[in-house]
């Protein structure tokens, strides 16, 4: 690996001078990467990660499903017996398109949102964040557009990035994706000349921005798409997890021929079993099956078993309202935290879901910020996340679905503190700290320019903004509800968007 | 460390502990300071040495009092920007040692809160960015040269130093370049000249015994253009890992890894405790 002992080498040279040569770079295949390998970047937020899943840190950032509110002992005796029963099955190779048992189940779980299919027309991944990869890998070449929502869901992007996906967002409000800027964007797109591959959506308490698409909406969104010839992936891990209304019918269910559906039991059951599914008109599907039996040969059998067995002989569906009312709690914890401890910021009030997205007071970068947090022992995810862009830094996810209510109350006070400090701190010097820590000299877009309500403006409802937001046309600022440590300029505070903003 | 590490060091029959933890538990002499405590043998630096190497700003004045040298440097809490008046402090930092400087926490490592400043229009987030990770900022004069660590094993009058290592990376030397393998090049032994290389043996081996440090260390510094080694860090917890450059040093030297921390192991056992 490295030279020859250094008095041989830094004397080779009759004249004292060193002798030129090659160095090490300690991995001999760094020129063998593809090129994407070399966008993976190691950051200083993954270091603090490392950090924020020590136990005495509140960790708001991962979306991690209550585990503990399941039937723990009964699903251990379902293991047993699957492995006992039926092992030489449960442990053997499967189908590339999964186990028709369970394929049959996921029509009873997909009918609740409306979605009628057959079960040849679904495909058992491993988690949907594999039917993610799928589908990208079939239909993007590098450059090639995919259009998302702003923010967008990180895993997503993840996979998108490692396509060399070109991701345009479209921003939403409070009823989800603007069908007005989707028309926008994909005529600029088109005018560019750029071929627009798919539209990527989380219409259910959409991550990390906790808004649904609308029931009006959903027809308009495939409309504009199949005018433009722009596929529709649907991922809905949440949309039965809503807490007070029915479910929404798909959009799968209003167009089959134009929509890829996503679907997951990681939210709905448990994440460690690693399935989802996927439903796409047929010659997709084909497409699908032979890519994922390319990637992975077959999703594990022993998991698919599993949940076929669970959706055979336990009360799924009171368990998912189980999760309801635990999930309520949690955010009803959380959001009068909120109001308690930093009502100078804003945020929505999530029907269904995981997550809060925060506002910061203005000034605040939440990646700037995050050292202090971890210091603070609260975890969150940076807004930036969320977009391929790495904007979005004056807003942070909070997850409430882990945490007890009085961890998640004790989350929040932490974060009260280091929001304070860093105002403080952003005060005296000015500005925040952005641009010193994302080294980038092009202009640094905010979420808050994603989202324009100059169109929206009369239709703004209490599900997205502060509780007691106005809902009039002459409405300027949300007002967050709570009590108020402080006093501040009016037109500043609880800036929950410029309506305005030219 | 968590409430199991007294009761497992007590039920252990523990001979010799070798920590190995980064960050401020592990370097900042709180570690050390609790295995003196309970009566552990340990391999590496005390805990008051280690207080003192870990506090930049205290290390860098035991160093210019010993006559070692190291960037020019400041050190002020955010409060003082708060009763002072921001700008005008940031100003009078530029005009004394212009730019470009280097703005880092004074304690901490891997890079962590680290900016380097060339513009001042830069200077005010640079700060807010390093008081995110603590209350007090070294603000130094930004020195140009060939960066360097150099590494040494053993303690006091035995000590060795090892053959430095030169880091070649484009851009800043930032958390990802240390722990993103292939990012960085590495010369072990660094391109330098007999001459160079002894400036910089003898800088490191000076720190690492003024500053009482044991058993290994490394100390890194930049070559500058006069010729002189200017020591901007000193750690007492060298990485360990693929990328780090204690091991890379240690191979240049034609040493058997496993030999040389062996021997580390058993000077600590023979050496015992010592306060």
């Amino acid at each position: 690996m490295a030279g020859p002992p250094c008095a041989c080498q830094t004397c080779a040279m009759s004249d004292g001078t060193p002798t030129p040569r090659e160095g090490t770079r300690l991995d001999p295949w760094y020129g063998s990467y593809a090129q994407r390998a070399h966008q993976m970047r190691a950051s200083e937020i993954r270091a603090l990660f490392a950090v924020a899943s020590r136990p005495e840190v509140v960790s708001l950032a991962g979306g991690m499903p209550f585990i503990g509110g399941l039937p723990l002992e009964e699903l251990g005796e379902m293991s047993r017996r699957i492995i006992v029963e039926h092992g030489e099955v449960a442990l053997q190779y499967g189908s590339g398109q999964g186990d028709v048992t369970l394929r049959e189940k996921i029509l009873e779980v997909m009918a609740l949102e409306g979605i009628v299919a057959h079960p040849d027309d679904v495909v058992v991944t491993t988690g949907s964040q594999q039917a993610l990869d799928l589908v990208t890998t079939i239909f993007i070449d590098p450059g090639d557009v995919i259009v998302a929502e702003a923010p967008s869901y990180v895993g997503a992007l993840g996979v998108f990035r490692a396509h060399e996906a070109d991701v345009v967002h479209v921003p939403m409000d409070a009823h989800g994706l603007i069908p007005e800027a989707l028309e926008q964007t994909l005529a600029r797109l088109t005018a560019e000349g750029r071929r627009v591959k798919f539209l990527y959506t989380v219409p259910n308490f959409h991550n990390p921005g906790g808004v649904t698409l609308s029931l009006e909406r959903r027809p308009q969104v495939l409309e504009i798409c199949e005018r433009y010839g722009v596929l529709v992936l649907e991922d809905n891990p949440y949309g039965l997890l809503g807490f007070d209304t029915e479910p929404l019918p798909s959009l799968r269910s209003m167009s089959p021929e134009g929509v890829i559906y996503l679907g997951s039991f990681s939210k709905t059951f448990a994440p460690g079993y690693r399935v989802g599914w996927a439903v796409a008109p047929h010659a997709v599907r084909e497409k699908l099956v032979l890519a994922s039996e390319a990637a992975i040969l077959s999703p594990s059998n022993a998991s698919q078993m599993a949940i076929a067995t669970y959706l055979e002989h336990f009360d799924w569906q009171g368990q998912i309202k189980k999760f309801q009312v635990q999930y309520r709690e949690r955010r009803d914890a959380m959001i009068s935290a909120l109001g308690e401890h930093i009502p100078e910021a804003s945020w929505n009030v999530p029907d269904g879901g995981f997550y809060v997205w925060v506002r910061l007071p203005d000034g605040l970068d939440a990646k700037s910020m995050l050292p202090r947090a971890i210091t603070a022992r609260v975890a969150y995810v940076s807004g930036s996340a969320f977009y391929i862009d790495g904007s979005g830094t004056d807003h942070l996810r909070l997850s409430y679905c882990f945490p007890t209510p009085e961890r998640i109350r004790e989350g929040v006070r932490r974060l009260a503190t280091v929001v304070d400090a860093e105002l403080e701190t952003v005060r005296i010097f000015g500005t925040s700290g952005a641009a010193a820590a994302t080294p980038s000299t092009s202009p640094r877009p905010t979420s808050t320019d994603r989202y324009d309500l100059r169109e929206d403006r009369t239709s703004c409802t209490y599900s997205f903004w502060p509780a007691g937001c106005h809902t009039s046309a002459t409405c300027r600022f949300a007002v967050a509800g709570g009590s108020r440590r402080r006093s501040r300029d009016a037109s500043t505070r609880f800036l929950c968007l410029m309506w305005t903003r030219s | 460390m968590d409430t199991e590490l007294i009761p497992t060091l007590r039920a252990g029959d523990v001979d010799v502990v070798w920590p190995l933890l980064h960050g401020a538990s592990g370097e900042d002499g709180s570690l050390q300071a609790l295995l003196e405590l309970l009566g552990v043998t340990f391999v590496g630096t005390g805990s008051r040495a280690a207080r003192v190497a870990w506090n930049k700003a205290v290390a860098k004045a035991v160093m210019m009092r010993e006559g070692i040298s190291t960037p020019e440097y400041v050190t002020l809490p955010q409060s003082l920007f708060r009763e002072v008046g921001a700008e005008q402090v940031l100003d009078a930092i530029v005009a004394r040692f212009s730019l470009p400087l280097v703005v880092k926490p004074v304690r901490g490592g891997s890079a962590l809160g680290v900016s380097i400043v060339r513009d001042r229009a830069d200077l005010a987030r640079a700060m807010v960015h390093c008081f995110a990770y603590g209350d007090v900022a070294l603000i130094e004069r930004h020195v140009e040269g060939i960066e360097l660590a150099v590494s040494v094993l053993g303690t006091g009058d035995d000590a060795r130093v090892l053959p430095a290592v030169e880091v070649a990376v484009e851009g800043a030397y930032d958390y990802d370049a240390r722990y993103n393998a292939g990012r960085v090049e590495y010369f072990a032994p660094a391109r330098l000249t007999a001459e160079q290389a002894e400036v910089v043996s003898a800088a490191a081996l000076t720190v690492h015994r003024t500053m009482d440090l044991r058993d290994l260390s490394r100390v890194d510094l930049i070559l500058d253009g006069d010729g002189a080694a200017q020591v901007l860090d000193i750690n007492i917890a060298p990485g360990m890992t693929e990328t780090s450059l204690l091991p890379q040093a240690a191979e240049a030297a034609g040493l058997d890894l496993g030999s040389a921390y062996s021997a580390l192991v058993a000077d600590a056992h023979g050496r015992g405790i010592v306060d």
